[in-house]
This record gives structure tokens, C-alpha cells and sequence, in this order.
């Protein structure tokens, strides 16, 4: 099957508006943590303030290393980072340490516009000749995946849900907007709670 | 100075007795000990980390889980850790950090001070409780109480394994 997902932006790749929640499919699958900017708006526009979510909103840097915490912490379950090409160049070093834990039950999308989209499209190393899905490989990762076009999209979907991880799929996207949010809830402690309510069925 | 084999050996079993499950960390001399038990001991998780503040986004995740974490960090490192504990200060994450200090009390390596100086308000701005171990006799409660409030009150805390306690370390 080939997704239709439309060409856009001035790099005239697939647009993140189809094309994160193709490869992400169905949401309840996993575990999620989503960087700050982009992929929390991703996120944010598949379902708002899902309880099996956790969205930053600061802290560039911290997802791929908030995710290991749960997935070391939740074996039974599959954990999903979303991270944006400028959140993981931040805190690269991140996906060694998730090679060296040991641990499989982790996927991690990054999705790569190659731009800073957040604070003004200004452009990132990735469009200037660094390859994350290279990076992560040579840290260890097992599994690795680049995805640049519709019908490669459904290959991706599967390789996030992968048994044996980690697994890293790198999704080049335009460098067109996000989607906007309505009115996410900002308050990180709310969504914590909510998040261990919804996931281990106390506070 | 105090024998690291005792009292590593003793922090460490009262962190696990304490319900601590992982163990993430960038090594210090004055964590050799638990860094070795962590990794001989299957019951725990032990961590590598590449950068602190990884450790401080991990423990928030393995919060996010259910399971109590600590970070083992040399006093250099706190500096590595500031932004990123803005998730503690904002999201109620329980953090513990234990931290062999330099920089303070007999430093012979200049390259430490400035930081070393620095740990306490630095922690301190951000929201993070700091406690002092100066004496082998104190380690146990402070570690105990370190928990609770980490654990049990949801804050974000330090322990500080002063060179008082640990030695400094000669050149
Ligand atoms: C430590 C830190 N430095 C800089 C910023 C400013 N900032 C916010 S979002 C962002 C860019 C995020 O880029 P990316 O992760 O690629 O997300 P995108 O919006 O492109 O999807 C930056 C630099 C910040 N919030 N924190
Ligand atoms: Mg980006």
C-alpha cells in the first residue's frame, strides 16, 4: 500500500502532517515520549493529552533518554520516542547509551526536517551533510531505517513495532510547519500524573 | 579518610533496600564501589551514561514507569545537569542524585573549583534539595532521608559526599 502524502516546502519532501501519523499508526501500540516543538505537535494533532503520552515542552534533549528510563522500567511495554533532528543532535549521545543498556522494547522516530522549525526555520546539521540514521548505527543501534518516500512508509510503520530493538527510523520531512495545537496542556506535573494514573493504575 | 569498600558497599545496599531499581551514572572514583555492585547484581539496572543530564531525563522516564531510580555523579557533572532538571521543577519527578564532590575541601586540582563551588547554588536555583554527608556515621540516614523526600514527597534531591567524607584526591 502507498500512502498519499503530499510533496511540500522548500526541500519538497513528504509533509509531517501525513506523514508522522502514517508511520506512526496506531498510537496505543506504545509508550510514547515526544521531544519539545515539532513532535510534540505531531503528536499533539494524532490525539491531545493522550494519557499513554508524554510531551515535552522544554527540556531539548531529554526524550530518546526519557524513553530509555521507561522502556528499563516498563519491559512488558513498547516505547515510542518522537524526537526532532535538533532535539536529538542536543543530546546525540543519548542513543550510545540506549545500545548499551541493553534494552529492545525501544523505537525511536526521528523526524527530520533539517531545520530548527520551532525557533524560525533556521537550517540544522542534517541539512548540511550530517545523517543521524549513519550516527545512530555507529552508536550501536541495531535496527536502522531511513524513510523518504510514501510507499517506504508502510516498511517504517513495521520497523517501529520491531520485537527485537532498538530500532531508530529516520523520517525525512519538509520543512513545512507543524501542525498547530488547540490548547495543549502545558502543565508537566498534570501530565505525569495522569500519564502513571492511565499506565500503573495509581498516582 | 573513610574506606570505600565499607561505606560504598553500605550506601549501596540501602539505596536497593530503599526500592532503588536502576542505577545511571558517569563514573567518579568515589563511586567505584556501586557502580561495580550495580553491575554484578542482577536485580538492578546499571547505566552508562554519555552526559549527566541524560540521567536526569532517564530517572523521569523510569518515574513514568513506575520504578525509583538514583544518578551517581562526580560534582563536575551538576553543571552537564541544569536545564534539564526543569523537568523536576516543573513535572513533581522524583530525582535522586548522589554526588562525590571536589572542587572544596583539599582540592589540589584547580580545574575543579570553579564548579565545585558552584554545586550547591546551582542546585539550589533550580529546586533541587541539597543534603551533606561529611561523616561515614550519617551516610544511612541521610541516604533514608534523601528517599523519602525523593520518593515519597516527590522532590527533586542531592546528596553530597563532601571531600571531608571521601578524601581528596592527591596529584
Ligand atoms: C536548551 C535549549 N536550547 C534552545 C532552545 C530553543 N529551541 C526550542 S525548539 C528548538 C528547535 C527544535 O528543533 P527540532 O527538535 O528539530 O524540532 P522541529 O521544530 O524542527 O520539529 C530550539 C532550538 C531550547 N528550548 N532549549
Ligand atoms: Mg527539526
Amino acid at each position: 500500500m502507498t500512502e498519499t502524502i503530499e510533496i511540500t516546502g522548500s526541500n519538497q519532501r513528504m509533509d509531517r502532517a501525513q506523514a508522522v501519523p502514517a508511520i506512526v499508526g496506531n498510537h496505543r501500540d506504545f509508550l510514547i515520549v515526544t521531544g519539545l516543538a515539532g513532535t510534540a505537535q505531531d503528536m499533539y494533532a494524532i490525539e491531545p493529552d493522550a494519557d499513554n503520552c508524554f510531551l515535552l515542552g522544554g527540556a531539548m534533549g531529554a526524550s530518546v533518554s526519557m524513553g530509555l528510563g521507561l522502556a528499563l522500567a516498563r519491559p512488558d511495554k513498547h516505547i515510542l520516542v518522537m524526537c526532532g533532528d535538533g532535539e536529538l543532535l542536543m543530546n546525540v549521545g543519548a542513543l550510545a547509551t540506549v545500545m548499551a543498556s541493553g534494552v529492545t522494547n525501544m523505537s525511536i522516530l526521528c523526524v527530520d526536517n533539517e531545520r530548527y522549525g520551532e525557533t524560525g526555520n533556521q537550517i540544522t546539521h542534517t541539512s548540511m551533510g550530517t545523517d543521524l540514521a549513519l550516527t545512530a548505527k555507529g552508536l550501536g543501534i541495531k535496527n536502522v531505517m531511513t524513510v523518504t518516500a510514501p510507499d517506504e512508509i508502510e516498511a517504517g510503520r513495521k520497523e517501529l513495532r520491531r520485537a527485537d530493538g532498538p530500532t531508530f527510523v529516520y523520517l525525512k520531512i519538509s520543512d513545512a510547519k507543524p501542525p498547530k495545537m488547540s490548547s495543549r496542556n502545558f502543565n508537566a506535573a498534570d501530565r505525569r500524573i495522569a500519564f502513571r494514573r492511565a499506565q500503573l493504575g495509581h498516582l | 579518610m573513610s574506606d570505600q569498600s565499607v561505606w560504598g558497599a553500605e550506601l549501596y545496599d540501602t539505596l536497593v533496600d530503599g526500592g532503588v531499581s536502576i542505577f545511571a551514572y558517569v563514573p567518579d572514583g568515589g563511586h567505584k564501589v556501586m557502580i561495580q555492585k550495580s553491575l554484578e547484581d542482577d536485580r538492578v539496572h546499571s547505566i552508562p551514561l554519555t552526559t549527566e543530564e541524560e540521567g536526569v531525563a532517564l530517572t523521569a522516564g523510569a518515574d513514568l514507569g513506575g520504578k525509583k531510580s538514583v544518578l551517581l555523579m562526580q560534582s563536575s557533572g551538576t553543571g552537564n545537569c541544569i536545564n534539564m532538571l526543569s523537568l523536576q521543577a516543573n513535572g513533581g519527578f522524583p530525582f535522586l542524585a548522589i554526588i562525590t564532590m571536589r572542587g572544596t575541601y583539599g582540592e589540589q586540582n584547580p580545574w575543579q573549583v570553579p564548579m565545585g563551588m558552584a554545586v550547591r547554588p546551582c542546585l539550589e536555583a533550580i529546586g533541587v534539595h541539597v543534603l551533606e554527608v561529611e561523616r561515614e556515621d550519617e551516610l544511612k540516614d541521610v541516604t533514608n532521608a534523601a528517599m523519602n523526600l525523593a520518593f515519597r514527597s516527590d522532590r527533586a534531591v542531592a546528596i553530597l559526599l563532601t571531600q571531608k567524607f571521601i578524601g581528596a584526591k592527591a596529584f
